[in-house]
């Protein structure tokens, strides 16, 4: 999982859900840029649309294709879930719809089994909060864990891998923040713990 | 003709692509006033202005009436210029619209389509620029972000030789906030597309003119001692300008093929309609998941095409036609609604169809209105229900059915 791109010309889909202000919609984007680097010609990276607040419940996701993305209508199935809140698994909507066999990737202090989430899916957890914490990834007060999740994501699954990561965020990233955001994406990558369904 | 070039993709939202290519058109005033889910392209286009990378005057108003005010101004002295809104902006902008229209002034505007008010929404249809309809613009619509950035540059070139202004909508949010890979063509090549911008009539104060005086019913001398056009011949000159119009936006769409190897010189989208028994019509993003639709219905057998509309006015009749012929079941799909009547997207093809021998029966269905989400299995649904619904007599209700919970 997941080599599956566009089985039946159904691109592969990752919803995001976070809190306004953690960076989900910029996570989602830059998830969009490393497959396109890797040589998805079809990526699409968007805000759930409407109003979005500091601290809100937001929502985001993210198309990978080998052909352009037609679908633009809201994620209904998502073959992944990352989740940059853990508090947040107390809303239904986040895992509704989830793919069997898909991933739920959270970050959370907790091991999978220990998140007590039952479903015909796959579980990774990493506690990217404390990682980013130690890093001293702090904007206005807030622990920004959106670049150290995708370490999570690169773990569990194929869909970005370490490499192209780096390279997108080399170039989105200045200097001066980029070798931290780097450290925090190969430690969450090395701390994520992995649960397999079936 | 196979062509060698180098591309230059980015990934970028619908806003980003609308203001690069306003950039590469060398626009030189610039005058909005921002708006959701436009703001973040006059954002950006101030940006530009500030940075020196666009050399144009960055004109901050307090409405969007005195943008296009400013707009018109600008247009009439010969300066290159580009606006954008959305809902209520374009809205405010109606009279405005008539008047950029009336005095043939190539303007350029990007509306990113939104739902009006009442009540408050900020999410996409396309009532705001349908609403705009009979102002005199040419409107052409996006399904994507490289076809926004494509037909702002090519929006241009065709305003500027049919001196009529161009709208270029795009949908709010599912493409304005919606980030894909976009082809940023060369600036030497958009150079190449776009020659400078030569106005029909100059304001120059050592030789003094009127332009748009009043302007009685009949025509009568002027000031020169010439016979001038009254009211209704330069209304006729502008209907004359946007029926004539088809050739110069075919041939705007060709020429972009043959520079930068995007095929535009078409009036639609079409997808699979060689074959097909049913027609799907739908206009911008929509456009698009109705071809994930068409999979669905295909793989059950169903002979299904689709007709993106992409140019709106001036419409393609005969060449919908063309397309429609086979067509035993025309599906419409419209995200906006002329109320007592139906969708307009639906009226224009059912208007277009009158006299030809074509006996296809319409279904029209009003869909995404405020945003409301409109998935493919949605559309696919609601062209299995009208394929259900040929065993009944009517070949065309009166009125459209809405896909909501009413």
């Amino acid at each position: 999982m997941p080599q599956k791109t566009s089985l039946n010309n159904r691109p592969l889909e990752i919803r995001w859900h976070g809190r306004g202000g953690q960076g989900a919609i910029t996570a989602a984007k830059i998830v969009a840029e490393a497959a396109y680097l890797k040589g998805y010609k079809g990526v699409t990276a968007a805000p759930s649309f409407g109003a979005e607040r500091r601290g809100a419940p937001v929502s985001a996701s993210t198309r990978i294709s080998d052909q352009p993305v037609l679908v633009m209508s809201q994620v209904e199935n998502p073959d992944i879930v990352m989740v940059l809140d853990h508090t947040l698994l107390t809303y239904p909507e986040v895992i509704a719809g989830l793919n069997n066999n898909g991933w739920l990737i959270v970050n959370s202090p907790l091991s999978p089994r220990e998140l007590g989430i039952k479903g015909n899916f796959n579980i990774a957890t990493a506690d990217a909060t404390r990682i980013c914490l130690e890093l001293g990834i702090i904007v206005a007060g807030q622990v920004i864990v959106n670049t150290a999740i995708l370490g999570a994501l690169a773990k569990a699954t194929r869909v970005v891998d370490l490499p192209t990561l780096e390279k997108v965020l080399r170039d989105r990233f200045s200097k001066s923040t980029v070798e931290m955001n780097l450290a925090a994406v190969h430690k969450t990558h090395d701390a994520t713990r992995i649960f397999k369904s079936g | 003709m196979a062509i060698q070039r180098k591309s230059n993709i980015h990934i970028m939202d619908g806003n980003q692509a609308a203001a690069i290519a306003a950039r590469l058109s060398r626009v030189q005033v610039v005058a909005a006033y921002p708006i959701t889910p436009q703001t973040p392209l006059t954002e950006q286009l101030s940006l530009f202005v500030e940075s020196g990378e666009l050399k144009a005057e960055y004109v901050a108003v307090e409405s969007e009436h005195s943008a296009l005010a400013v707009c018109t101004s600008a247009s009439i002295v010969g300066a290159r210029a580009f606006t954008a809104t959305s809902a209520h902006g374009l809205a405010y902008m109606h009279e405005m619209l008539h008047w950029a229209a009336g005095a043939r002034l190539p303007i350029v505007l990007a509306c990113v389509n939104r739902a009006i008010g009442a009540p408050w929404n900020v999410l996409n249809d396309q009532q705001d620029s349908i609403a705009q309809r009979d102002t005199g613009w040419i409107q052409i619509y996006c399904r994507n972000n490289q076809e926004i950035l494509d037909t702002v540059i090519q929006a241009f070139r065709i305003a500027e030789q049919v001196y009529v202004p161009v709208m270029v909508c795009y949908d709010g949010y599912i493409l304005s906030h919606t980030e894909m890979p976009v082809d940023i063509p060369d600036q030497a090549d958009v150079d190449k597309y776009l020659p400078p911008y030569k106005p029909h009539t100059t304001l120059d104060p050592a030789n003094p003119k009127n332009y748009n005086l009043v302007t009685l019913a009949d025509p009568r001398v002027g000031v020169e001692g010439k016979l001038c056009h009254g009211y209704m011949e330069l209304r006729y000159l502008l209907q004359e300008a946007l029926q004539n119009s088809r050739e110069t936006i075919l041939d705007a769409g060709q020429e972009f093929n043959k520079i930068f190897g995007r095929d535009y010189a078409r009036m639609f989208w079409e997808d699979r309609n060689e074959d097909a028994e049913i027609t799907i019509v739908a206009m911008g993003s929509l456009a698009m998941e109705a071809i994930v639709a068409a999979d669905m219905l295909r793989e059950e057998g169903i002979k299904v095409g689709v007709l993106g509309l992409r140019v709106f006015r001036p419409f393609p009749k005969a060449d919908v036609v063309r397309v429609l012929r086979k067509s035993k079941l025309i599906v419409v799909f419209d995200k906006n609604i002329s109320y007592g009547s139906e969708g307009a997207t639906c009226s224009e093809i059912k208007s277009a169809l009158y006299g030809t021998y074509i006996n296809a029966s319409i279904r029209n269905f009003i869909v995404g209105l405020g945003g409301r989400d409109v998935k493919a299995r949605e559309l696919a649904d609601a062209t299995r229900k009208a394929i259900a619904s040929l065993k009944e007599t009517v070949i065309n209700p009166d009125y459209p059915e809405w896909i909501c919970q009413i």
